[in-house]
């Protein structure tokens, strides 16, 4: 494993990263690949809902909200 | 929360896909998109038909129909729910894929957003695979120039071996053409020859090992290739449906098995296992509509979406995001509740005016009175108080909510309120169907569809009703504009009457919350499902539309629905309070039987009657209070609000009586056509009393919990 990569719900607000790895199986694997993530894809942390969870990112142009249990399950790498 | 007679009423329970054509010749069109698309808008605008669009997933949950003629030919178009792969997901997946693939459409039409057509191009290619007979419709190209996105539509036509039509359908540019083009590819006269996506060796030599050997089954009625990948990727509904379709169990047929297993041979030895097929298979899809997209998309300003980005800054931030919401709806209700005064007494005068008139009518020819009692006093007189207690709210009220919903704002309100959902167990789209049952809980209960764990739709079902509907708006604000308005003189007034009715639905909500939580540590046991909620662009609400929309779609289709079951209503009213047993007319031995229990819950008997013959719609439930409160009282001439509040309290209303009526009005039993939707979703008579049950039980504890602590303490 990459030392660079993170769970994505650990990506703070406003940075980017690259989607590396998605560690979920069976139906939600595939909804986050409907979701255009695919390794590489590039995704930014936009905004946190009030109550802290979920939080909102730019996927592809779309504004999707993903829930810390579906978000942690999607390894990333920051750009800095 | 598309309140029309397709969604509502009878209409929304047909889910069966029955299409009508009214010639062979007669083309049957899918039209498919994305969610939040303006696929509805392309809909309606093609085809007249009045159906209202949603900002979220799953909106279009049925398949709606409407019919348009274009040169010589007659087109029916069918709208298939809103989904962003056809995958297979989620229950609007599966029926947005079966009908592309077995409902046998001639051509399909795909809307996709030119604000952010690269995500939209994913539905694009999955369906090219299935069908070449596609028409692409890059819809909100308005939008996109605002953002100052162009898209080269002729270069994706080249890429994609399709039509590729632009349009702006909210005002109706590139309609025509539109229509063109589906008439061209549905007479053949224009020839698709759509890209084919090539995947990695190893599953082209799988697939290529399976597709001769179905070839033959299938009799050209499907693409062979997209259905050899499915086949190996062994997907379940799939296999399904393609049997039914095809009348031909594919599973016990040795040939195509045996090939099955041959290509799964190869793509051992390549390493690659069923995660990663998948995972191929949808990254090749993905990747090739980035390369599509980058050769047809530019961007001439980097920041195109820092206006939306901002606004969700401050709409769900963290401080501001709730009181903002609660400040919006409670803006909605002052609005209304201020707005609505005033009218409302002109209308009443005006009815009551002609009510004289009928009368002297009546005199005048000489009927006798009974005749004249059930006419006028029984229905006409209900009627009159339908009208004009609940047509300025409504007409004030539904285009503000809608205005919300055109700009994009529900979907943030589901953003804001999920983590609250997640910690009762809850799924996330339950905020979503919750919204939904705002506008009417039958709707609301059918959007149920779009929450794919049968546990967590249970439960957003049962707990739908704790959010008022439409139909039960009126009567929340009736009530307080009667009662409370009155009670507190000058400007404060308003404030007081808004706060009330805003404390009312945020105290439905918690009660939502609460009772979800309950179900599921009792009943419904789980563990909340993933969830991925889309914030769409807000887009700029077309004011004109909006009016258009919401006084026709819902103002006079509730009202129409009110008076339809106001007027049997009146006339048994007036009826029961005619006809004596004794000294006391029936309507009093009925109210009588039920005050005792009724007064417990803080209500009396009359009201109680009122809530059990609203059963069939709750919109006739303060009419017939008054209706019935007339019959017995003495008051003949009511032309305002003040002595409608001196009936109340004439009969014995105090302010614990309206907070009980108010509560009650929130938490009883789903309506006639809500019970019979439950029915027929959950498929279950044991769930839809437990429907049933659920907000009735509460609304009884609740109810005579307060009403004894404020007796208790002497408040009263």
């Amino acid at each position: 494993m990459n030392e660079k990569m993170i769970p994505l719900n650990y990506l703070p607000l406003g940075k980017k990263a690259r989607v590396k790895e998605l560690t979920s199986d069976g139906a939600i694997r595939r909804r986050m690949l409907d979701l255009g993530l695919i390794t590489d894809t590039e995704i930014e942390a936009l905004q946190r809902s009030p109550s802290g969870d979920p939080i909102a990112y730019d996927i592809r142009g779309a504004v999707i909200a993903l829930r810390s249990e579906e978000a942690s399950k999607i390894l990333v790498e920051a750009i800095y | 929360m598309g309140l029309t007679s397709q969604s509502t009423g009878a209409g929304v329970l047909e889910s069966e896909l029955k299409i009508e054509r009214s010639g062979v010749d007669d083309k049957v069109i899918a039209l498919a998109g994305n969610p939040n698309v303006g696929k509805s808008t392309v809909f309606n605008s093609l085809t007249g038909l009045n159906q209202h669009t949603g900002n979220w997933p799953g909106k279009t949950v049925t398949n709606a129909q409407g019919k348009y003629r274009h040169k010589d030919k007659n087109f029916i178009m069918v709208d298939i729910p809103g989904t962003y792969s056809l995958m297979a997901n989620s229950v609007e997946e599966e029926v947005a894929r079966d009908f592309i693939c077995f409902g046998n459409p001639d051509a399909s039409v795909i809307v996709t957003d030119a604000t952010c057509l690269e995500r939209n191009l994913n539905l694009v290619l999955q369906t090219l695979e299935i069908t070449s007979n596609v028409i692409v419709c890059v819809n909100l190209l308005d939008e996109a120039k605002r953002k100052k996105i162009s898209i080269d539509l002729k270069e994706l036509s080249n890429q994609l071996g399709v039509p590729v039509i632009g349009t702006s359908a909210r005002s109706g540019k590139g309609l025509d053409a539109l229509m063109d083009a589906v008439y061209d590819v549905t007479g053949k006269k224009a020839l698709n020859s759509p890209l084919q996506i090539i995947y990695d060796d190893a599953i082209e030599d799988a697939v290529s090992t399976l597709e001769p050997a179905i070839e033959g089954v299938l009799d050209n009625k499907l693409n062979s290739r997209w259905v050899a990948i499915k086949l190996i990727d062994g997907e379940d509904t799939l296999l399904k449906a393609l049997q039914k379709y095809l009348d031909y169990d594919i599973l016990s047929d040795d040939n195509i098995m045996q090939n099955v297993s041959k290509a799964w041979e190869k793509l051992s030895e390549a390493g690659i296992d069923h995660n990663m097929l998948r995972d191929r298979v949808v990254s090749h899809i993905v990747s090739r509509a980035e390369k599509i997209g980058s050769k047809t998309i530019s961007y001439a300003s980097e920041k195109y979406n820092r206006t939306d980005r901002n606004i969700d800054r401050i709409l769900t931030s963290r401080i501001f995001g709730i009181p903002i919401m609660i400040g919006l709806l409670g803006m909605v209700f002052w609005l209304t509740i201020t707005g609505a005064n005033y009218p409302s007494e002109m209308i009443a005068k005006f009815l009551f005016w002609l009510e004289d008139r009928f009368t002297d009518f009546f005199v005048w020819a000489g009927t006798p009175s009974w005749v004249h009692g059930l006419l006028v006093m029984g229905i006409y007189r209900t009627l009159a108080w339908v009208v004009s207690v609940m047509l300025p709210p409504m007409a004030i009220f539904f285009p503000l909510f809608t205005l919300l919903e055109d700009l994009g704002y529900l979907p943030r309100v589901a953003f804001n309120l999920d983590n609250f959902f997640k910690k009762a167990c809850a799924h996330g789209k339950q905020a979503l169907t919750m919204c939904m049952g705002f506008g009417c809980n039958a709707a609301g209960i059918i959007g149920c569809r779009i929450i794919d764990s049968p546990r967590e739709r249970l439960i957003a079902i049962i707990t739908n009703n704790f959010v008022p509907c439409n139909g039960r708006f009126p009567t929340l604000i009736a009530i307080i504009t009667m009662f409370f308005a009155g009670v507190v003189a000058g400007p404060l007034q308003s404030v007081v009457s808004t706060l009330l009715l805003t404390g009312v639905i945020v105290f439905g909500v918690f009660m939502t919350l609460l009772i979800s939580k309950i179900l599921s540590k009792t009943i419904l046991k789980g563990l909340p499902s993933s969830f991925t909620l889309e914030l769409p662009p807000y887009r700029k609400p077309q004011i004109g539309r909006v009016i258009v929309r919401s006084v026709f779609d819902r103002t006079l289709f509730v009202l129409a629905r009110a008076v339809s079951v106001a007027a049997p209503a009146g006339l048994i009213i007036w009826i029961m309070a005619n006809i004596h047993i004794g000294d006391l007319s029936l309507l009093s031995h009925c109210a009588g039987f039920l005050n005792p229990f009724a007064k417990l819950l803080g209500l009396d008997g009359y009201i109680l009657m009122a809530f059990i013959l609203g059963f069939p719609a709750n919109e006739i439930v303060i009419p017939i209070i008054i209706m019935s409160y007339m019959a017995t009282g003495n008051i003949l001439e009511l032309d305002s609000l003040d002595q409608l509040r001196e009936l109340l309290v004439s009969h014995g209303w105090t302010w614990l009586t309206a907070v009980c009526t108010m509560l009650f009005s929130l938490m009883h039993w789903p309506c006639g056509t809500t019970c019979w939707t439950i029915k027929k979703e959950s498929g279950s008579w044991k769930w839809t009393a437990v429907s049933f049950l659920v907000p009735t039980i509460t609304g009884i504890v609740i109810c005579f919990i307060f009403s004894s602590t404020v007796r208790l303490i002497s408040l009263i």
